[in-house]
């Protein structure tokens, strides 16, 4: 395979590697965005980033990223605060120690709910935040929310974390694979992307995954919480990576025709090594971008599918587990606190994740406009 | 254009008859065992086994699938010999559950999911593109910012906590609106146009926040790379009037990717609103699909899932063919 049998697609301009990239930041002004501090300070931070990818000193795609990303209040405050919830996460064991429970221990009786008006509804001490109770405790069991949040946001943070590592790895092989290879191998990849983009994504998750759940049942993962998990990241991740593909193709196609991988074939190299070293670094900008927006859809998917019970199921601990709980019975109506403490982690983090996905990718793609 | 038909119409029926076969397969996987979930509980194996028959599990894979399809053509029969049924065309296949036509429990469900569909589809529709016009109008302005905030929180609001929400706001707390009842199922009903309304205004409310935010930004974001172009400047320089220059040369041209999206969420909602559909308790086609994946009805999930991918094809065809009545750029070939 020496010649490429198939013209690109696109019109070979503006490849997504980094000196294309400066060029245009060069040219534009900065986005719009982007809050006018106007301070001289401010201004030789804008210069240099542009400098330095101009010759470029071979400044990471990350270090980039981040000296457009700091320049941004909004998005400053959005990795904030998904550091903050992610260390939240991490640290959930931690800080229920410090609160003095745990997300499993059930509390029944009048000492803790109330038997007679709305029974299983917590008293009232116990149905808001104190001391003992940081987030006050669940209604029908009791048992304490603070703690089911922190661990649900590891489980859900993981799930959602994983699933979109697997679609990425996915996406990214299979795409730079079709595009790179062209001929039969493109077109069994291309025609099976269109057949996981025409599937009804929501409806196939849920019906595939009891059975995902029952097939992997008396395996290794089938020991208490792991299997659905791991069920969710599975299918979660099989059918998120199509998208991604079709794009990283689209870029290695107009990739493969530039001068430097000429150059690299020139000189020799392997195609593995052109693959590895010339190909898929110039495409991790976009797999990057398309990486922190597949987050937050993967958090809400999650949140979703255990909403309605096929996901991570009671007593397991996830944000979509907490809302399912609060919708059954109809809890929420008498104790809208049990509704607002998953809603409200779950609004905060995709929106935190998704504005952080906004400022990446208007960080790293030239054609952007805002 | 009718070659480009013709092509499109092919390869779209290849791609139904593969998406048939391997959603079949999949569901063929399935829970252990179709046939002991249509027995029942309390099964012999020998009833298992004469399930197998009944189901037509005992014939090779290839046979089962074909006996399927040929549903799609005419009437069949279905069930063990001797004691078999007639499924009306279209046939599905029969509910384990009920023993249903599954097409009559699809055709019961469909009025349903074209009620929360087509009212959300409008509120978002006239909602997403006028504020996304409105916002790219008055670009970096107060209007604007307050538009394009609005729309980052409105895309990250998941719709089981925007819908819970309102029934708690405007069902529970405040009494306003009535909880949605399965009586009403379209405006022509007893009910009338108003009844329907009340009945279907939360469904679409919960909808619309979502996808009016979405459009909200990929109208305003076209729109903006429309008013830049150079048509638009000359339009500026035949002195034609604002409105003129906006609607008739920048909308055009701003609003097609738009109409994608909107062509492509159609399909998709026509297949059911799922967690919609789940929340208010309409009964249906993602409510039906929940209930029979809960029950490990495989009739009735393949049945809705082939649908489902069937509307997403269709309205791809169709959007495509729309792009080039639209767009005078786009020429298809």
């Amino acid at each position: 395979m020496t010649d490429p049998h198939e013209s690109p697609s696109q019109t070979p301009r503006v490849s997504p590697s980094e000196p294309a990239d400066a060029q245009v930041a060069t040219l534009s002004p900065p986005p719009a965005g982007a809050p006018s501090t106007g301070t001289e300070k401010a201004r030789a931070e804008k210069a240099a980033p542009v400098k330095a990818a101009e010759i470029d000193t071979g400044r990471s795609l990350l270090g980039t990223a981040w000296l457009r990303i700091r320049r941004s209040r909004i998005a400053v405050a959005a990795l904030v605060v998904v550091c903050l919830i992610v260390l939240f996460a991490v640290l959930a064991p931690v800080l229920t120690a410090i609160e003095g429970q745990d997300p499993f221990t059930s509390r029944t009786g009048g000492d803790y709910l109330d038997e007679f008006y709305t029974p299983g509804l917590p008293l009232e001490y116990y149905r808001f935040p104190s001391t003992e109770h940081w987030l006050g405790i669940e209604p029908g069991l009791g048992r304490d929310i603070f703690a089911r949040m922190a661990y649900g946001a590891r489980i859900s943070l993981t799930i959602a974390l994983l699933s979109t590592l697997v679609s990425v790895v996915l996406g990214t092989v299979l795409g730079a694979a079709a595009g790179y290879f062209g001929g039969k191998v493109d077109m069994v990849i291309s025609r099976i992307m269109d057949l996981f983009l025409a599937f009804p994504h929501l409806l196939l998750v849920l019906s595939l995954t009891p059975i995902m759940q029952s097939r992997l049942g008396g395996t290794a993962l089938d020991n208490g919480s792991l299997l659905p998990i791991a069920s969710l990241v599975i299918i979660l991740g099989f059918f998120g990576w199509a998208y991604l593909a079709r794009v990283v193709r689209g870029q290695v196609l107009s990739l493969r025709e530039q001068e430097f991988v000429e150059a690299a074939r020139a000189y020799g190299a392997s195609r593995r090594s052109i693959i590895l070293r010339q190909i898929i670094p110039n495409v991790m900008g976009v797999v990057l971008v398309y990486a922190t927006m597949m987050i937050p859809t993967n958090i809400t998917a999650e949140a979703a599918l255990s909403f309605l019970g096929v996901g991570v199921k009671d007593p397991t601990p996830s944000w979509g587990q907490m809302l399912n709980a609060a919708q059954a019975g109809n809890w929420y109506l008498s104790d809208p606190w049990f509704l607002a403490v998953p809603a409200g982690a779950l609004v905060i983090t995709v929106l935190a994740f998704n504005l952080l996905g906004d400022a990446v990718r208007d960080a790293l793609d030239p054609k952007s406009s805002r | 254009m009718t070659g480009f038909l013709m092509r499109r119409f092919a390869a779209m029926i290849a791609l139904l008859l593969v998406i048939s076969f391997v959603t079949f397969s999949l569901f063929q996987l399935g829970p252990a065992d179709p046939a002991s979930a249509a027995c029942g509980q309390e099964c012999t194996p020998a009833r298992v086994a004469e399930a197998r028959v009944a189901l037509g599990m005992d014939k090779p894979f290839l046979s089962q699938y074909v006996s399927y399809m040929s549903g799609l053509l005419d009437s069949r029969l279905v069930g063990a010999p001797g004691a078999q049924t007639v499924c009306e065309w279209p046939c599905l296949g029969k509910s384990f559950q009920t023993n249903e036509d599954v097409t009559a429990i699809i055709e019961r469900a469909l009025p349903y999911t074209l009620s929360v569909a087509s009212g959300a589809i409008v509120l978002w529709t006239v909602v997403g593109v006028g504020l996304g016009l409105l916002a790219a109008l008055r670009k970096d302005k107060f209007t604007d910012k307050l538009i394009v905030g609005a729309a980052s929180v409105g895309v990250s609001l998941p719709i089981p906590v925007t819908g819970l929400l309102l029934l708690l706001v405007f069902v529970s707390t405040f009494d306003v609106l009535p909880f949605t009842t399965n009586e009403i199922s379209s405006p022509f009903g007893e009910a009338g146009p108003g009844g329907w309304f009340l009945n279907y205004l939360l469904p679409w409310v919960a909808l619309a926040v979502l996808f009016s935010a979405q459009y909200i930004r990929v109208t305003r974001g076209n729109m903006l790379e429309t008013f830049g172009e150079d048509f638009m400047r000359t339009a500026r320089s035949k002195g034609l009037s604002r409105p003129g220059i906006v609607f008739k040369h920048g909308a055009r041209a701003g609003i097609t990717p738009v109409v994608t999206m909107l062509g492509l969420d159609i399909g998709l909602l026509l297949g059911g609103a799922v967690l919609t559909e789940q929340i208010f308790s309409v009964p249906g086609i993602g409510f039906t699909a929940v209930r029979a994946a809960q029950a490990g009805d495989l009739p009735v999930t393949m049945a809705i899932t082939m649908m489902a991918a069937f509307f997403i094809i269709v309205a791809n065809v169709v959007v495509d063919a729309a792009y080039a009545v639209i767009d005078p750029r786009v020429r298809v070939s």
